[in-house]
């Protein structure tokens, strides 16, 4: 069948958009990583690798940062994936309980990075805090710390929001792909006298694997992306111990007017995320298994 | 079993309790709150806080911007997607593929990663300090996840219907106008609501191009706060009642469709 070609006319207005907006400046950030320019004057040089070769090699605030950002990224992928995988387990059913319980978990996925910074500001307050009140109340005063003040265990704290924040939106993706496994392969497994770990293992886990790469690509992404959250809880303090890769972009940038510098940083940032990515898909496609 | 109900009850509870803490710490006063940051309220609600708000921040300026960006975000990404998932699928050929890979690769990008050149870009267009250009920003960087969850979708649509359109004389404008969208809706609803979640809490493109209180939007207001009552905790709070309130309304009342937009955009993400 023919198709009249003004379909090409469909395209334009997104197409003119995203060309201005997003591709335009996603490639001069490659062009601008070869400059020192200062992102004011309408001067600038080019200085080839030197950017590059700074971030590498001579950048430790950069080093820690990517440091830190593995760091969160490891904590929340593994914790936020577990606490999802098990408690979807558990509301799996849908009752009338469970629909309430999954919409309730999955609330603080729409309220703004903002908020849930500010609530968990006053949550590890070192003096009016709910954290320390709870310990104290329990006698554990010895655990009592300045959550988000101690450079040692801040990322943690910002780990564990964005866990609050996030968890409830992958336990639904988690639902959707249990609730998807046909119930007769759990009647067989029960039949051939499976333990529960073994119905887990060769029955749930396998079937559940492409929901599982979907989540854990996810979060990843997510958290490579948690700037708002960062931003808005600690600005990558105290002592750059909360700097991820995209706060320190914006530091670069905006603070210290090194747009050349901070473009460089830009396209590692994403070379990292290609690689990362690349990596998980590779890891989980090995583990699936269709029956 | 009883340790099921028990997990459950504690993931509950630690959801539920920051969140009562928040209603509860913005009807206190500060000096109630410094006493006894966890009890109720001794003196009855204090309202105080959320007149003092409007008085002292331009709250209704700032609700207004984030409505008109978020709003014409949402229309506008929706309706240019829509078109290009409509053209992607019309179109099965190599131009299709390569149009359709060329905007799913936006996904991959995180928005860190261009917005030092964007930055720039918008002050030589003069886009800075402007809803404007929010808006022409925010469909550009949700345009790919869009048209992605859309054209999925519209693939799906069975073919004969759009050849016996094309029989009864319909253009492709017909065709998309009264085939392809009233069709479409449900995934539009999805994309909708997950547009709607993501342009209403931005922070990063407003603390980008805003410095003029006439345009900041909520998220960047509140922000602001921090600075302004530092650990007022009952101010901040009010603040944050008042920003999350129609996200919060919308989502009691369209659970089912907030969940399936949230999950589109993660599992299409």
């Amino acid at each position: 069948m023919k198709i009249s070609k003004t379909i090409y006319l469909f395209f334009l207005p997104g197409l003119l958009l995203y060309s201005i907006f997003f591709l335009y400046p996603t490639v001069s950030a490659l062009f601008y990583s070869f400059t020192d320019w200062d992102g004011l004057s309408d001067a600038y040089q080019f200085v080839g690798v030197g950017n590059y070769e700074r971030a590498l090699t001579g950048d430790s605030v950069f080093r820690k940062t990517v440091g830190n950002n593995l760091k969160f990224m490891l904590m929340v992928v593994v914790f936020q994936t577990l606490t999802a995988l098990v408690f979807a387990m558990i509301v799996l059913k849908n009752t009338k309980a469970n629909l309430f319980l999954r919409a309730l978990y999955f609330f603080p996925t729409i309220l703004s990075s903002v908020s849930v910074a500010f609530i968990w500001a006053f949550i590890y307050d070192p003096s009016l805090g709910i954290l320390n009140q709870i310990l104290e109340l329990l006698g554990l005063d010895f655990l009592q710390q300045n959550w988000l003040g101690n450079s040692d265990i801040a990322i943690y704290s910002l780990a564990v929001t964005q866990i609050w924040f996030h968890a409830g939106q992958m336990l639904i993706i988690f639902v959707a792909g249990l609730q998807a496994i046909p119930e007769d392969l759990y009647e067989v497994a029960k039949i051939e006298g499976a333990s529960k770990w073994q119905t887990f293992r060769k029955v749930t886990w396998p079937l559940l694997a492409p929901s599982a790469t979907i989540v854990i690509a996810y979060t990843t992404i997510q958290s490579f992306k948690a700037f708002d959250l960062v931003f808005a809880m600690t600005g990558g303090g105290p002592n750059n111990s909360t700097e991820i890769i995209a706060t320190y972009i914006f530091d670069v940038a905006f603070r210290s007017y090194n747009f050349g510098y901070a473009s460089a940083i830009s396209v590692l940032f994403m070379i990292i995320i290609a690689f990362i990515t690349f990596l998980q898909f590779k890891a989980l496609r090995s583990d699936r298994i269709s029956y | 079993m009883l340790f099921r109900k028990f997990s459950l009850a504690v993931y509950a509870l630690l959801i539920l309790i920051p969140l009562l803490m928040v209603a509860l710490t913005s009807v206190k006063t500060l000096q109630e709150t410094f006493r006894d940051p966890l009890g109720l309220p001794e003196d009855g609600f204090q309202w105080s806080n959320y007149s003092a708000i409007f008085q002292e921040q331009t709250m209704a300026g700032y609700f207004m911007n984030s409505t008109i960006v978020t709003l014409f975000s949402v229309v506008l990404t929706l309706f240019f997607a829509s078109m290009i998932a409509f053209g992607i699928s019309r179109l099965k050929n190599w131009m299709g593929n390569i149009l359709f890979g060329l905007f799913t690769l936006g996904m991959m990008v995180p928005a860190q990663v261009n917005m030092v050149p964007l930055y720039s870009l918008m002050l030589d267009l003069n886009l800075t300090n402007s809803l404007l250009g929010l808006i022409l920003v925010n469909i550009a960087v949700t345009l790919p996840i869009a048209v992605f969850i859309l054209t999925g979708f519209m693939k799906t649509l069975p073919r004969e219907l759009f050849e016996a359109s094309t029989i009864d004389g319909a253009g492709n404008w017909q065709m998309y106008t009264k085939v392809a969208i009233p069709l479409s809706l449900p995934s539009l609803s999805a994309t909708a609501i997950f547009l709607f979640v993501m342009h209403w809490n931005d922070l990063l493109y407003p603390l980008l191009f805003i410095t003029d209180n006439a345009y900041k939007t909520l998220p960047l207001a509140l922000l602001e706060f921090q600075g302004e009552y530092s650990t007022n905790y009952p101010m901040l709070f009010t603040g944050v009642i008042i920003a999350s309130a129609p996200m919060v309304i919308a989502y009691v009342f369209l659970q089912r469709f907030f969940v399936a937009g949230m999950t589109a955009g993660a599992l299409k993400g």
